[in-house]
């Protein structure tokens, strides 16, 4: 664990206790079996917002805190370790970055002030297919008076189907899968021409299907250059995919730490099963793997909060790490729990399923294992 | 201007006037694992170049050579940070260490914590001046991962202690000059009736014998005692105190080999190798599985180097080794052994020569270091021994009874 200031260790304690007694895993079940429409608890999110973490990105001038990404890693790593379900990725991370690295005075007065006070759920819509792929934009923009007029889909978009405005990847210029061309536009969740398919995915959170047929808007909705949006949109993912891994991070140690006490309670052949070897080196490796997670995770939230030039390098590290960490142990958590591991009834399957829906947000370990060897030249 | 800032420039130019030419830059000769090197130090090293033993004593006249031990022991006095700031400002311009040295890395810390005040002073400040090179007498045919099962006798003989026993895999004993041996001072109990004596190699009774590993070098020796004196003032700590001094020296010994990850071999960069012989399409590595389990390889070894980052500064604050070193030791060995075989792998035939014509240096380097690294999860304590202790110790988990 990183050495934290006072200030950041009385947050991550808080946070601790908050998620502890407000949003323990039960939480997620009882959202999944309520059939909540939106993913998310809006009355839990209202107090996570009054504690201010809706705005540890959002500078003071804004209505936030400005602590920096470190310090909402801490956040999101005891949020992960519960399961719970809300807009701090979608909404206090992603959307929060790329008004912050792109917006104009206006559009951050505009919309970051209502973030921070948890009055908006904001996301960013870029992929278009099953697979991550932020290059490969087809939603157009065309020029239509003053303004622009969008057409296309987007796929699998966090708190798509119920967020108050969208941040979307279009194509103003040049072909699929080129990076320039690209526009970020800042568009209202009921725009006409805008219709949203939520989604039900395995892990029970509020991801949507966009459709965007002639969606106008204003030449002011553009998000920084015209053309020019995709290095903004990178930027953007580095922070996103640094902050969701922290958030995997959590709920890969939560999950380790269950099975872990239940290699000290469970009794077999007149053993306590985490006598045996073969289990105790499994562990031992899952333990091993966690905190070479920890160290890369900390180090991009880090080299975000100072700037450094390798923040791609290390936000792919640290993604790439937390898909594999959250894969081993999610798989390791099932198996060591034996029966009880299958059943619904256990969390073992929720952690599985989140697991997996977090593993293909962002970019799987493949995709960040080929973005990493193109970014040393091989 | 703080402290530190301050401490920063002058060290800068105290390296600037001190560090001969011939030991720094790209120039400088790499720092290899020939036993035989002078960079180890001790009564029988042979400077070929001058410079070398002047770049050692202009450091050991600094304490430098130890920073962080006190200075009446010979070390620099150096608060962490600034032993830090000195490391960094010598990667700076690619100073070579002066001295490389088990002295320093493993016996130095514990006879600071365990030896008493004549020991302290008889040892550490030749250690630090590199006069005496140091070898570590631990294992026995019998006794490897179960080290505490050790039967090399000592025996009190009123006004000396009489050694009998053989230790094995005796790294450099044939050039050591001095050895910290676990003896057996009791034969009644297991961990209890083990101690720590410091010994001359030179004493009559001592033999080390060289050792030929798979990779065709001899880093480790057999040794044998028959009927070796020592002085009852070289015992450290308590008869039968052994025990806890030994696992404390392991938690170092530990520690600096993850530090440093385990290094040696070629320094061929596997990228590098991979495109001069797979070959490249598109600036992508032509074979896309081999370049997937590169990478994947290489972020590991930048999670395994991040991660000893972060515990040195953690452990800043804890004083000595925390016992989660050993997951780095077990990481240290996994990353250096895939780095290896790849390398290999990425070098195809030419990754496989022995030695003459037809071969780089670099390839055979490649090569032998691929065969050494099998050892990395063998010494210091195996993996599973490693895990063992991660198991236990860390996470709590009990003995199978």
């Amino acid at each position: 664990m990183a050495v934290l200031s006072e200030e950041q260790t009385m947050l991550r304690d808080a946070a601790k206790s908050w998620v502890g007694e407000k949003s323990p895993v039960t939480a997620l079940r009882k959202l999944r079996d309520s059939g909540n429409a939106d993913g998310f608890d809006r009355a839990a999110w209202n107090e996570m917002a009054e504690m201010g973490w809706a705005g540890i990105l959002i500078p003071e001038e804004f209505g936030g805190s400005g602590l920096g990404y470190l310090t909402l890693g801490l956040v999101l790593e005891e949020t992960g370790r519960t399961l719970t379900a809300s807009p701090l990725v979608s909404t206090a991370l992603t959307a929060t970055t790329a008004l912050l690295l792109g917006g104009t005075d206006t559009q951050k007065k505009a919309w970051l002030p209502k973030i921070a006070e948890g009055k908006a759920i904001a996301t960013l819509a870029v992929d278009e297919g099953a697979h991550h792929a932020p290059a490969k934009i087809a939603l157009k923009a065309m020029k239509s008076g003053s303004g622009w007029m969008l057409s296309g889909k987007k796929t699998f978009v966090l708190d798509g189907g119920g967020a108050d405005f969208l941040i979307v990847a279009a194509r103003t210029s040049g072909k699929i899968a080129e990076a320039s061309g690209i526009t970020l536009f800042l568009v209202d969740g009921n725009a006409k021409g805008l219709s949203r398919q939520k989604l039900k995915s395995v892990d029970s959170r509020g991801a949507a299907n966009l459709s965007f047929d002639n969606v106008e808007v204003g030449a002011d909705a553009v998000l920084g250059s015209v053309d020019q949006g995709y290095g903004i949109l990178e930027a953007t993912l580095d922070r996103a995919r640094a902050g969701l891994a922290a958030e995997m991070l959590g709920s890969a140690t939560q999950a380790f730490e269950t099975t872990l006490d239940y290699l000290k309670t469970r009794v077999q052949f007149g053993q306590l099963i985490g006598t045996f070897q073969s289990l105790q080196h499994r562990a031992a490796k899952m333990y091993t793997d966690l905190e070479l997670t920890r160290s890369c995770v900390e180090a991009a939230l880090s080299a975000i909060d100072n700037n450094s030039n390798d923040v791609p390098q290390l936000a792919s590290l640290a993604k790439a790490k937390a898909n594999e960490v959250c894969h081993l142990v999610s798989n390791e958590m099932v198996q060591m729990h034996g029966g009880i591991g299958m059943t619904d009834a256990h969390d073992a399957g929720l952690y599985l399923k989140r697991a997996r829906a977090a593993e293909a947000t962002f970019g799987s370990a493949a995709y960040h294992r080929d973005r990493y060897a193109s970014l040393l030249e091989y | 201007m703080s402290d530190l800032e301050s401490f920063r420039s002058e060290t800068r130019a105290w390296l600037e006037a001190n560090c001969p030419p011939s030991m720094r830059g790209a120039g400088a000769p790499p720092v290899g694992e020939e036993s035989d090197s002078p960079i180890w130090g001790g009564r029988r090293a042979k400077w070929t170049n001058p410079e070398g033993k002047l770049w050692l004593d202009r450091m050991a006249a600094k304490g430098w050579t130890a920073p962080t031990w006190p200075k009446e022991y010979g070390g620099g006095g150096l608060a962490p940070a600034e032993a830090r700031v000195l490391q960094q400002e010598m990667n700076r311009i690619k100073a070579r260490p002066p001295l490389l040295s088990f002295g320093i890395w493993m016996l130095g810390p514990v006879l600071l914590e365990y030896a008493n005040e004549e020991q302290k002073r008889e040892h550490l400040p030749k250690i630090a001046r590199g006069e005496i090179r140091w070898c570590q007498g631990y294992s026995e045919p019998g006794a490897g991962s179960d080290l505490a099962s050790l039967r090399t006798k000592c025996e009190d003989k009123g006004d000396h202690f009489l050694i009998n026993g053989q230790k094995i895999w005796t790294s450099y004993a044939n050039y050591a000059d001095w050895i910290f041996c676990l003896v057996r001072t009791d034969t009644s109990k297991k961990h209890e009736g083990i101690s720590f004596v410091l010994f001359d190699m030179t004493t009559p009774g001592v033999e080390a014998r060289p050792i030929k590993l798979i990779s065709g070098n001899s880093p480790f020796c057999e040794t044998f005692f028959t009927d070796v004196k020592v002085p009852k003032g070289n015992m450290v700590g308590k008869l039968n105190g052994g025990w806890e001094i030994a696992k404390r020296l392991l938690q170092y010994e530990r520690q600096n080999i993850s530090a440093g990850g385990f290094g040696g071999g070629s320094g061929y960069d596997l990228e590098h190798a991979a495109k001069d012989h797979v070959g490249t399409e598109n600036g992508k590595l032509a074979d896309g599985d081999l370049r997937a389990r590169i990478t994947q390889h290489k972020m590991e070894a930048r999670a395994f180097a991040l991660t000893v980052r972060r515990l040195e500064e953690e452990a800043k604050a804890k004083k000595g080794p925390s016992p989660a070193v050993s997951i780095v030791k077990y990481a240290a060995a996994k990353v250096n052994q895939e780095r290896t075989e790849l390398l290999v792998e990425a070098l195809g035939h030419q990754g496989l020569g022995w030695e003459g014509e037809g071969f780089s240096a670099d390839e055979i380097a490649a090569t032998r270091g691929w065969l050494r690294a099998k050892g990395n999860s063998i010494e210091g304590g195996t993996s599973e021994v490693n895990l063992n202790v991660v198991a236990k110790r860390v996470l709590g988990l009990l003995d199978h009874q």
